[in-house]
């Protein structure tokens, strides 16, 4: 046996693969976790073109008959804007997040389909690089399409040939046909992990609120990705194979596509919303240092959320001509949803009470988060009293009213999410101060962009208009609007430097930095492939409070 | 997961989650039947509905022998699995290649009565809003059955080269259930299509 | 019931934006304000509790450096408050949802008395047209309505269709917003109780020039409706000293989108046209009407409503001029 032909590893070989084999790692992989970070990564790239879109919008509507922009030109900014963040930012992010975080939640190794896991991400992503080949493929008819200017929902029969020249509408529809592919994937990952994939001990009842939520969102994919799926084929084969599901001259109806949109649509933001929650649920208890308040309840809420959301998508059309029994039953339907979601605002108010709360920037962000929901909540009641509605929809009222939501809420939340568990998947801390810099120069953009963009909506300003005549007391508002969106920018820039400066030369983490209870804490940061050296036994909702406090445990109370 | 293991724990006998394909696969289900309920929807507003052009009693014969040609595959996917599950994997392939023939003929049967329609009685997607609705939902249907026969020969082939054994039962019962699925939808399709539709 | 300071805001409503929907003149936008202002008391008033409660929450149980870093008493639930905060929102949506529905039942299914005036508009890609059946009216753009006195109402019935896509007619102080839709006809109501110009626009959007599909409602006393229902049931003036510009409407095929009563002109595809010079301002609201603008409109539409469906039909500015001399005197 020779052994001047072995090459022993040394400390230089050892530590520096080749970034092409690096690179094919990521790309072949089929980890939960670097799955996830992917989602991630994807989906904050495209907020900030997302965010650009937006601000080109603002600058354009910063003052009356501005000239910044043609209305081609806006009539683009504002369907991309939409169609980039609901579709491949805060989907990715909440399936990042998800990815990431279930399997190690639920004691699992990786996902229950890990090949099915990489086809769901590629797909996705495949699907916002087409929409996004939009802007570069060319104008006119024979060219490959420019970016599609028909808004984010794509009302018929305005996106039919007659109207939507060329190929641009087809880019919206392509491109979230075939992520939606990848989100039901997604959906069916999870449900089946979470099933199918809990580690001993871990009854339904006693896995983390976040695996409930999750799940919940998970089914609401399932059954309502597929009707935008469906509607889409339609609209395709109303453009090239001469069909008339939207053909109004032949009888069709422009109000059936609406329908079958926001059966999705709807259902859609409680997709969003649902892993929100989530996120806070988890990082509130631990930042208040008190278990979750009324987690049987929560889980009813939760779910009742998710069968309600399913029956109230009309309140989105109630200046279309329904009659006024069926404007009366969504009311109904869009009132009582709001009864779970108090609820759970209640149980987080509950559970900081009596804690002892640490403001570190996770537990701000889900601060403001309660703050924000609240309000966004009740201006949701506002929306669903359909009189009121027929002046504030359609209106910046209602553009504030879902900006409040996604971004006073969702984004919040998501941001508190990133910062709670940066340690865990990079093993590095944040740096701190620069977290809390972030939250407020957020806060303040938030608030003067959205808290007054709701005036010029009760005003009478119509959404989706490139420029506005002067006169209408609308002028201020709209600049004290675009002003906010700087704030905002530099918040979300001092976000990124803050992440990757962290990523390089951040304090080291450890396993559990925060003090936390739940299952991805009692390993390491970041994990290894394998998630857990031994797969882990659980008696209670919170397994490292019971180890922490053996005199204690959770399972007495449960 | 084929082998069993050595010892068996007294605690793994209480901890029994179910299967993952099983649970894949029902998820998926209902994505689909998601997706066929708005097809269904459409079909069902646009009754009565169109301007002009062939109306549904006048082309429309009901495909009996089709019909019993699908579900009767039910029946014989549904014994090849319990033949797969008791060892039996010859029984098994006859079983199902005869599930593959009588999904084949409905398939074959669908693309003649389209023919008819569309050369005889001038009925095509484009016509009026029956033929636009009456191809989509009958297509997305025979599109699943495509797919479905692809997956029946696949395993048609990997049962003639020996791959295919009895520790497969589950996964042969998992493909399936998907069959199943395609022949219930077939019967809501039927009945909207050829029952409440003329 | 109204607060005081919610009334100034009112009466100081008009002043504040010409279409605030806090500034209603009509029954349906009032009915609006009144069901408003009660969901706004009401959600205010649960925002306060909450609010409060919240901000005490994070006040009172803030980590105190004082803390000896035993964790405090964990609490997992209680039935009762669950049952109390599910109760209290309940009774809330109920009499929140039986308001609504009043107000809904009663915009809806008000019926349509035999002295209403009834005007069929027509959306189009990005211009209004309105017909008055029983007139024998067609104009476009600048809608006339009689003013209503409560006493005894005379409110005005629209018909809502559409020839294109998606459109919504939105004058904030008349009424909440109704969609023109394509093959679904829907149905409006106002009955305005002052006389004035009464803004809006297109509030779905429609294509490129959205934004600039103005409304403008003018509610007239009963004797100026009648007298301008007279003046637009005529045909069109006629002035010899215009007839080159007539010619050259005629024959560069302006007629084949617009109308001139009475004259070659029977184009339905863009504005009736007869009574140009009795509105004041066109492309729906876009600019001001008069020669000059008349003449640049001519021109070259699109520079002035980029994406508008006229097209440049490639006249020279002498003979835009020539036409716009000719449009100016249909009064």
């Amino acid at each position: 046996m020779s052994t001047e032909s072995i090459a022993w590893p040394t400390s230089d070989t050892a530590t520096r693969r080749p970034f092409v084999e690096q690179l094919h790692e990521w790309v072949t992989t089929v980890d939960h976790k670097r799955l996830g970070l992917l989602y991630i990564l994807y989906s904050l790239v495209f907020l900030v073109i997302g965010g650009v879109e937006a601000l080109i919008m603002r600058i354009q509507l910063i003052r009356p008959l501005n000239n910044f922009v043609s209305p081609q030109v806006f009539n683009r900014m504002f369907t991309m804007h939409g169609t980039t963040m609901i579709f491949f930012v805060a989907m990715p992010l909440v399936f990042g997040f998800a990815n990431y975080l279930v399997p190690l939640m639920v004691g699992a190794r990786d996902m229950a389909f890990p090949r099915l896991n990489a086809y769901s991400f590629w797909m996705s992503a495949f699907g916002g690089l087409l929409l996004y080949f939009s802007f570069v493929g060319g104008d006119g008819l024979y060219g490959a399409g420019n970016a599609p200017d028909v808004g984010w929902f794509a009302y018929a029969p305005l996106t039919a040939q007659t109207f939507s020249r060329g190929h641009s509408t087809d880019f919206w529809t392509l491109s979230l046909l075939v992520s939606g592919f990848g989100s039901i994937g997604t959906a069916i990952n999870i449900i089946a992990t979470i099933v199918c994939m809990r580690c001993k001990g871990m009854t339904l009842g006693k896995m983390p609120l976040l695996a409930w939520l999750i799940i919940t969102m998970a089914g609401l994919v399932i059954l309502v990705v597929s009707p935008l799926t469906a509607a889409q084929v339609m609209l395709l084969v109303d453009r090239y194979l001469g069909g008339h599901f939207f053909d109004t001259q032949a009888g069709g109806s422009a109000v059936l596509w609406m329908h079958f949109f926001w059966v999705f649509g709807h259902p859609e933001v409680y997709v969003l919303v649902i892993p929100a929650f989530a996120f806070v649920s988890e990082i509130v208890p631990v930042f208040s240092r008190k278990a979750i308040f009324g987690y049987p309840i929560m889980v009813a809420a939760t779910v009742g959320i998710g069968f309600i959301s399913m029956s109230v998508w009309a309140h989105h059309m109630f200046t279309v001509g329904m009659t006024s029994v069926g404007n009366t039953f969504f009311v109904f339907s869009t009132m009582a949803i709001a009864v779970p979601t108090g609820i759970k605002i209640f149980n987080w108010l509950a559970t900081m009470w009596g804690g002892q709360i640490h403001f570190q920037t996770p537990m701000l962000f889900c601060i403001a988060f309660l703050f924000q929901f609240l309000i966004a909540g009740l201006t949701g009641v506002m929306l669903a009293a359909a009189p009121f509605d027929w002046q504030l929809t359609a209106s910046y009222f209602v553009v504030a009213h879902f900006h409040y939501v996604i971004v006073g809420g969702i984004l919040f939340a998501t941001f508190g999410a990133f910062y709670y568990w940066f340690p865990k998947m990079s093993g590095r801390m944040y740096n701190e101060r620069f977290g809390q810099l972030h939250f407020w120069l957020f806060l303040i953009g938030f608030h003067l962009t959205f808290d007054f963009m709701h005036i010029p909506g009760i005003l009478g300003m119509p959404r989706r208009i490139y420029t506005y005549e002067p006169g209408r007391g609308w002028d201020t508002l709209n600049l004290i609007v675009t002003i906010g969106v700087l704030f905002q920018a530099a918040g979300v820039l001092v976000f990124v430097a803050n992440l990757l400066w962290s990523y390089f030369r951040g304090k080291v983490a450890g396993n559990d930095p925060w003090d936390a209870w739940t299952l991805e804490w009692s390993t390491s940061s970041p994990p290894p492939a394998y998630n857990f050296a031994k797969l882990p036994e659980v008696k209670s909702r919170r397994p490292l409070w019971d180890l922490k406090h053996p005199e204690d445990p959770d399972w007495h109370y449960e | 997961m084929s082998t069993p293991s050595i010892t068996i724990q007294e605690n793994d006998l209480r901890w029994n989650l179910p299967a993952r394909g099983t649970v894949g696969m029902y998820c998926l289900i209902a994505a689909e039947i998601a997706i066929f309920t708005i097809f269904v929807v459409a079909y069902i507003f646009y009754i009565g509905k169109s301007l002009s052009g062939p109306q549904p009693r006048d082309v429309l014969h009901a495909p009996i022998f089709l019909t019993i040609c699908l579900l009767s595959s039910s029946l014989t996917i549904h014994i090849a699995s319990r033949l797969l599950r008791t060892g039996k994997v010859v029984s098994f392939a006859l079983w199902w290649l005869l599930t593959f023939v009588l999904g084949a003929i409905f398939l074959a049967g669908t693309f003649r009565e389209w023919r008819h329609l569309i050369l005889d009685e001038g009925l095509t997607i484009q016509t009026n809003l029956f033929g636009t609705t009456y191809y989509s939902l009958v297509g997305l249907h025979a599109f699943h059955v495509t797919v479905g026969l692809f997956a029946l020969a696949l395993v048609s082939l990997f049962t003639l080269v020996g791959y295919l054994k009895q520790e497969h039962a589950e996964r042969i019962e998992v493909l399936s259930m998907y069959w199943h699925f395609v022949d219930v939808v077939w019967v809501v399709v039927f009945t909207v299509v050829y029952i409440i539709g003329r | 019931m109204t607060p005081s300071f919610i009334l100034a805001f009112l009466l100081a409503g008009a002043s504040l934006s010409p279409t605030n929907i806090f500034a209603p003149v009509s029954t349906p936008a009032q009915s609006i304000v009144d069901l408003s202002l009660f969901v706004l008391e009401v959600t205010a008033a649960i925002f306060l509790v909450v609010f409060t409660l919240l901000t005490y929450a994070v006040v009172k149980f803030r980590k105190r450096s004082t803390a000896d870093g035993r964790e405090p008493a964990q609490v997992y639930g209680s039935s009762q408050l669950e049952l109390a905060w599910t109760v209290v929102p309940v009774l809330i949506v109920v009499i929140l949802f039986l308001a609504a529905a009043r107000v809904i039942a009663s915009i809806q299914n008000a019926p349509k008395p035999d002295n209403a005036i009834e005007v069929t508009v027509i959306g189009h890609q990005f211009w209004w047209e309105y017909r008055y059946p029983s007139l024998k009216v067609v104009t476009a753009n600048e809608l006339h309505i009689p003013v209503s006195d409560p006493a005894h109402p005379t409110p005005t019935f629209l018909t809502l269709l559409s020839a294109d896509t998606d459109h919504s007619f939105w004058v904030p102080r008349l009424a909440g917003k109704t969609d023109l839709i394509p093959n679904h006809p829907n149905r409006m109501w106002v009955d305005p109780h002052e006389t004035g110009l009464y803004l809006g626009q297109c509030a779905q959007y429609c294509g490129t020039q959205h934004a600039l599909m103005l409304l403008r409602v003018y509610v007239d006393s009963r004797e100026d409706f009648d007298r301008w229902i007279r003046e637009q049931s005529q045909p069109a003036h006629i002035n010899s000293t215009v007839s080159e510009g007539q010619r050259i409407f005629e024959k560069t095929a302006c007629v084949n989108c617009h109308t001139i009563a009475g004259t070659a002109a029977r184009g339905t595809y863009g504005p009736d046209l007869t009574h140009l010079m009795s509105r004041q301002t066109i492309a729906s609201g876009a600019a001001e009407n008069n020669v000059g603008t008349l003449v640049a409109w001519i021109y070259n539409p699109d520079l002035m409503k980029p994406g508008c469906k006229m097209p440049s039909m490639g006249l020279s500015t002498e003979q835009s001029a020539a036409v716009a001399e000719y449009l100016a005197t249909l009064r």
